[in-house]
């Protein structure tokens, strides 16, 4: 298993006064601006609140994260870094690096939340569930097969569609606690986590496209087909994963709705149109309202009841060059 | 240098980065739309006739640089931001409260109403709302500016 990473013929200094791609650095300095630890967030003060929890509702937590140590740890160690020799400029390199080491803080971030909250038997069986649970272990090895291939675009589109949907059945669940004022801190920590993806995924998926461009008409085609085909069996196995985890505190059908909803938005990020339709992408407000304090529809002007003007109120407007 | 500026009549102005999202939104909307320049080197962009604006958000930094440099010098153009009437946001909850900020602030800033926000490249009900609640907006403006 000692397969080594792909290094072009021959290594070129990096030259960050010579840009090919804007996107790079644009992404770059946001990525850099956006670093964060996890000892950053007090996540102390949720132990009062991790008391009030039942059991069933702590295990369930448990799992949920360690779902999603496993998914951070598999974009960290094998993911990010098989994109980095399909790189078009060494800038585009630079970000994929800069993407694993974010996806290996994530995944310890779980372990500071365990921590934390819980004792070293609990999340020792955690740990236990997630290598015995077989959806959580097939949505690993799925994604992991594509990345040990061999089709650049493909990759591409596998590690989008897990920085972009495969996460959410997990993300679902501090949101939930969050807007029932519970382990607010941990859902502070899960935020910043869920800002990066959106980065990564905006990213990975510009790549893609870009990658696109350069391909025939014929295998574009085959690249979509093959896009909806594996979010497809990804789909499936995730709605399996979110009874498996969301039964037991009937939950399950709300978390299927925010499944939809990122699915959406991860096809958005590879350029292609949201699949799935309004009908089933509504998303209980309370948990976009968990995501993004803003995300209400209270803005909303053109559906609104009419006449009224909202302005936006209380935003900080001193961005540097705002002269007027 | 630059040629001189390029003068527009288009009700509807957006800004898209390399990424092509919002172009994407606007395509769809199948309205006449005038892009605020990328580069430098283009000429700039002067509006002529009441617009709306419709920007992206790039999120993160805590709300910092959410408003593209090439919007900002759009805006800093006095005639431009004296014919703006209201602005649309492209963004991503996923950004949490800085989701489509700079549409907010520019509305804030501008004291114009912020009409309607999208996520990414917009479904195809965000494009029916758009183009719907833009044909409505005018219709309301023309009547309320003899």
């Amino acid at each position: 298993m000692t397969e080594k990473v792909a290094l072009h013929g021959h290594v070129q200094a990096i030259n960050w006064n010579r840009i090919q791609d804007d996107k790079d650095v644009e992404v770059w300095n946001r990525l850099v601006n956006n670093f964060w630890l996890p000892e950053k967030v007090p996540l102390s003060n949720d132990v009062q609140s991790w008391a009030t929890l039942t059991p069933e509702e702590q295990t369930l937590t448990m799992r949920v994260f360690t779902g999603l140590t496993l998914l951070d740890t598999l974009q960290g160690t094998v993911g990010a870094v098989s994109l980095i020799p399909d790189s078009l400029t060494p800038h585009e390199e630079a970000v994929y690096t800069n993407i694993a080491f974010m996806e290996s803080v994530h995944a310890k971030s779980y372990s500071s939340i365990f921590s934390t909250l819980c004792s070293t038997k609990e999340i020792d069986e955690a740990f236990r569930w997630s290598l015995e649970n077989e959806n959580l272990q097939k949505k690993a090895t799925i994604v992991e097969s594509y990345y040990h291939g061999d089709d650049p675009l493909k990759k591409k589109v596998a590690s989008t569609l897990l920085e972009s949907f495969l996460f959410y059945s997990g993300f679902y669940l501090p949101m939930y606690w969050s807007s029932r004022a519970k382990l607010t801190n941990t859902a502070d920590l899960i935020r910043l986590i869920i800002r990066d993806e959106a980065v990564h995924g905006y990213y990975i998926g510009y790549k893609y496209q870009k990658g696109l461009e350069q391909v025939t008409e014929e295998r574009r085609q085959e690249l979509k087909d093959y896009t909806f085909e594996l979010l497809f069996e990804l789909y499936e196995n995730e709605v399996q994963y979110t009874h498996d985890l969301y039964d037991g505190v009937g939950l399950s059908e709300d978390v299927k709705k925010f499944l939809h909803y990122n699915a959406n938005k991860a096809l958005m990020n590879l350029g292609y149109e949201a699949m799935f339709p309004t009908s089933v992408t509504d998303v209980n407000p309370a948990i976009l309202s968990a995501l993004s304090p803003n995300a209400d529809e209270n803005h909303d002007f053109f559906s609104g009841s009419g006449s009224s003007y909202v302005i936006g109120k209380a935003v900080n407007t001193e961005d540097e060059d705002w002269d007027f | 240098m630059p040629d001189g500026p390029t003068q527009t009549e288009s009700h509807l102005i957006y800004f898209s980065s390399t990424s092509e999202n919002t172009a994407k939104f606007i395509d769809k909307l199948e309205v006449e739309a005038a892009r605020i320049p990328l580069y430098g080197w283009e000429p700039e962009l002067v509006a002529t006739e009441p617009f709306v604006l419709l920007l992206p958000t790039y999120g993160g930094e805590d709300g910092r640089h959410s408003i593209p440099p090439q919007v900002m010098r759009f805006l800093n153009r006095q005639e431009n931001r004296s014919l703006l009437r209201g602005v649309i946001g492209a963004g991503n909850t996923n950004f949490g409260s800085a989701y489509c900020l700079a549409a907010r602030k520019i509305s804030a800033k501008c004291d114009v109403p912020l009409l309607y926000r999208f996520e990414l490249m917009g479904t195809p009900e965000d494009v029916a709302n758009v183009r719907q609640g833009l044909e409505e907006f005018w219709k309301h403006q023309s009547r309320s500016r003899p």
